[in-house]
């Protein structure tokens, strides 16, 4: 169990800086997700932790102690590799004991830990296989199960979940959970995938471009976004969003259409802003709030929830209905939103505009 | 997909590939039929007259102690040549395998000796070896090594082992880089979060992972170190000193050009076949099968 701490960590390759400067704590014990898009810098992050990487420049704290000088191998940290990097000519119980027998673990202390990690992972049966005989999702485990029975201080995972199908990302997500629950160990998991994010995070960073643009509880950076991108990024469908111009105590959206700018913001406001909304607080046939008049382009039902594409003055919106009581696609129908469900930027830098911040 | 080419004419494919049957027929077939013919005939000292003997080269040929003697000597030179040429070439490859920056200038250079004839690196070698002008010799007097090949077996098997397996180091070079740059990387990074030295990776998951690649080279370097070092010896020893380094192939040549054994060397030429066959048999069995780890 161990803090690991990030102190100004930059990472460039040749002219390149693809991590500007990092300043994070991911508590003992903590599951912190590190999610954004492809490319942003999170496997390069991670792989700094890891010791796989070294930082440009800052520091990597474990346990209190500086790691920048620390070989992989004694960073006490095991990893789980997006493509499970599972030893193919070695037996299930050869992988997992592969790296306690190079610690000079005894025998009956590897056959334990190994027998132990295999039944948390429901991997007993296929002990004596070899990964090629496995299923996705089993190697997926026996990857796993290589990271528990090493019981480092923290856990790294680099999406690890993106080569599974649909149904089996969902319950091994679930499996993860369950693991951390029980294991308590601090974890650092990446992807790109929000839904992981969200669901699996005690805290997630939000990064964008080597970035870290918002850390918080999921619910938190979903509920109270810091950008623009943060706002796009998280949350399914993402948020939509009006460019707006700033006009007296309001903002014009489109169609000569103005939405009250809160008085917190008006001193802060510039003259061009995007204002935000969620696809679910978009409520159809809804009495109080400002109204939109929308026009249903296309409908996609999920089953409970329908997702309405619509057009407002040339921006498409999406709003999100119960699924029993959604239109039919053409019809021109009014929405309506509460101003405290109002998201306000600052386009040029693409800043929220929070009330005393 | 279906990738055949249809002609429209009848004649057009076999027109396109009657030149390469027929190099392979007069070039390999028929002097392998000769072979087999001659194998069966005795032929008097001028080459006036020959007849039918059976088996009777062959049963000479396995009689004779020189003959089992160069079967010793291929073996040993083959193994040397199999070994040296391979464990050089992966040395190479894993230590190119690390190099980032630079290193196409190495792996173009570390290709080039395989663009050099046999006999040309033969002779390349005999002379920085020679015993009386080479540049290696003049160095190792200086240590106190008395280095003269022409009058020492084993310095001259030494000799044509170093000059064969150069030009081979390359040949290896390229596959086992290959095969070492088909190992995932994180795999390489998981043994070392593992826990695993840089050696221990080599030994543990390298190596096991490039065997197929490594059990191909063996028969190829084999089969390489059987036939195709005839220039090399030809070029350096000749053979000598006192048939020290007289390999199959060179003998079958020496018999039947320079002692005029026309029926004894075209039995040895037949034994030469059934081995290459058998390498090849062994090479389709095991090295075309799929990985198997
Ligand atoms: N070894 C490397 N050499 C040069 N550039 C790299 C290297 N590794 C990653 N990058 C670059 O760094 C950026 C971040 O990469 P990465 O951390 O893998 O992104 P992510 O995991 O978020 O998709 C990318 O633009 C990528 O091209
Ligand atoms: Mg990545």
């Amino acid at each position: 169990m161990a803090e690991i701490v990030l102190d100004g960590v930059t990472k460039s390759f040749g002219k390149t800086e693809v991590i500007h400067p990092v300043q994070a704590t991911i508590a003992d014990g903590e599951f912190v997700v590190i999610v954004g898009p492809s490319g942003c810098g999170k496997s390069t992050l991670l792989r700094i932790i890891a010791g796989l990487e070294t930082a440009t420049a800052g520091e990597i704290r474990i346990a209190g102690k500086r790691v920048n000088e620390v070989e992989p191998k004694d960073r006490n940290i095991a990893m789980v590799f997006q493509n499970y990097a599972l030893y193919p000519h070695m037996t299930v119980y050869g992988n997992m004991a592969y790296g306690l027998k190079i610690r000079k673990l005894s025998r009956a202390d590897i056959e334990q830990r190994v027998q132990r990690a295999a039944k948390i992972l429901e991997l007993g049966p296929y002990l004596q296989r070899k990964p090629r005989e496995l299923s996705g999702g089993q190697r997926q485990r026996v990857a796993m199960g290589r990271a528990i029975v090493r019981e480092p201080a923290a856990f790294l995972f680099d999406e690890p979940l993106s080569n599974l199908d649909a149904k089996l990302r969902v319950q091994m997500r679930l499996e993860i959970q369950k693991l951390h629950r029980e294991l308590r160990t601090t974890s650092v998991y990446v992807t790109h995938d929000q839904v992981e994010a969200m669901t699996l995070a005690d805290r997630m960073f939000v990064i964008n471009a080597g970035t870290i643009e918002q850390a918080g509880a999921p619910i938190e950076v979903y509920d109270d976004p810091a950008t623009l991108f943060v706002a796009g990024f998280i949350g399914s469908p993402s948020m939509n969003f009006l460019p707006g111009r700033r006009e007296a105590d309001g903002v014009e959206v489109g169609g000569g259409m103005k939405v009250p700018l809160p008085e917190a913001l008006r001193a802060s406001a510039p003259q061009s802003l995007t204002v935000g909304v969620r696809p679910e607080h978009l409520e159809l046939g809804g009495t109080e709030g400002l109204p939109f008049r929308l026009n249903v382009e296309t409908i996609e039902a999920l089953g409970a929830d329908s997702l309405l594409h619509t057009n407002f003055h040339g921006t498409p919106l999406v709003a999100r209905v119960d699924g029993h009581a959604a239109p039919a696609a053409g019809e021109t129908l009014t929405f309506t939103v509460l101003p405290r469900h109002l998201y306000f930027f600052d386009t040029a830098s693409g800043k929220r505009l929070r009330a005393g911040r | 997909m279906e990738k055949r080419v249809v002609f429209k004419s009848a004649w057009l494919p076999y027109a396109l590939v009657a030149p390469q049957i027929a190099i392979t027929v007069i070039f390999f077939f028929w002097p392998a039929i000769e072979a087999v013919y001659y194998a069966f005939l005795v032929q008097d000292p001028f080459g006036l007259s020959s007849h039918f003997v059976w088996f009777q080269n062959f049963t000479e040929l396995f009689a004779s102690p020189e003959y089992l003697d160069s079967f010793k000597t291929t073996a040993v030179f083959s193994v040397l040549v199999a070994a040296l040429g391979m464990s050089i070439a992966l040395l190479l490859a894993a230590m190119a395998d690390r190099v980032i920056r630079g290193s196409l200038a190495y792996k173009t250079m570390l290709i080039w000796p395989y663009a050099v004839a046999p006999a040309i690196a033969g002779v390349l070698w005999a002379f920085m070896f020679s015993p009386s002008i080479g540049i290696v010799t003049y160095y190792l007097l200086k240590l106190g090594l008395n280095w003269n090949w022409v009058i020492n077996g084993n310095q001259a098997m030494l000799l044509v082992v170093m000059a064969a397996a150069y030009k081979q180091v390359s040949y290896n070079f390229l596959f086992f880089l290959a095969g070492l740059q088909s190992i995932p990387r994180s795999m390489i990074e998981a043994a070392a979060i593992d826990g695993a030295s840089p050696v221990r990776r080599f030994w543990t998951i390298i190596f096991p992972l490039i065997s197929p690649t490594t059990f191909f080279l063996l028969v190829v370097n084999i089969v390489y170190a059987f036939f195709d070092t005839f220039g090399v010896i030809d070029a350096t020893t000749q053979g000598g000193p006192a048939a020290a380094t007289e390999i199959l192939v060179y003998k079958v040549y020496y018999d039947g050009v320079k002692a005029a054994d026309l029926g004894g060397s075209s039995a040895q030429s037949v034994i030469l076949m059934f081995i290459v066959i058998a390498l090849t048999v062994v090479q389709f069995r095991f090295v075309e099968r799929k990985v198997q780890y």
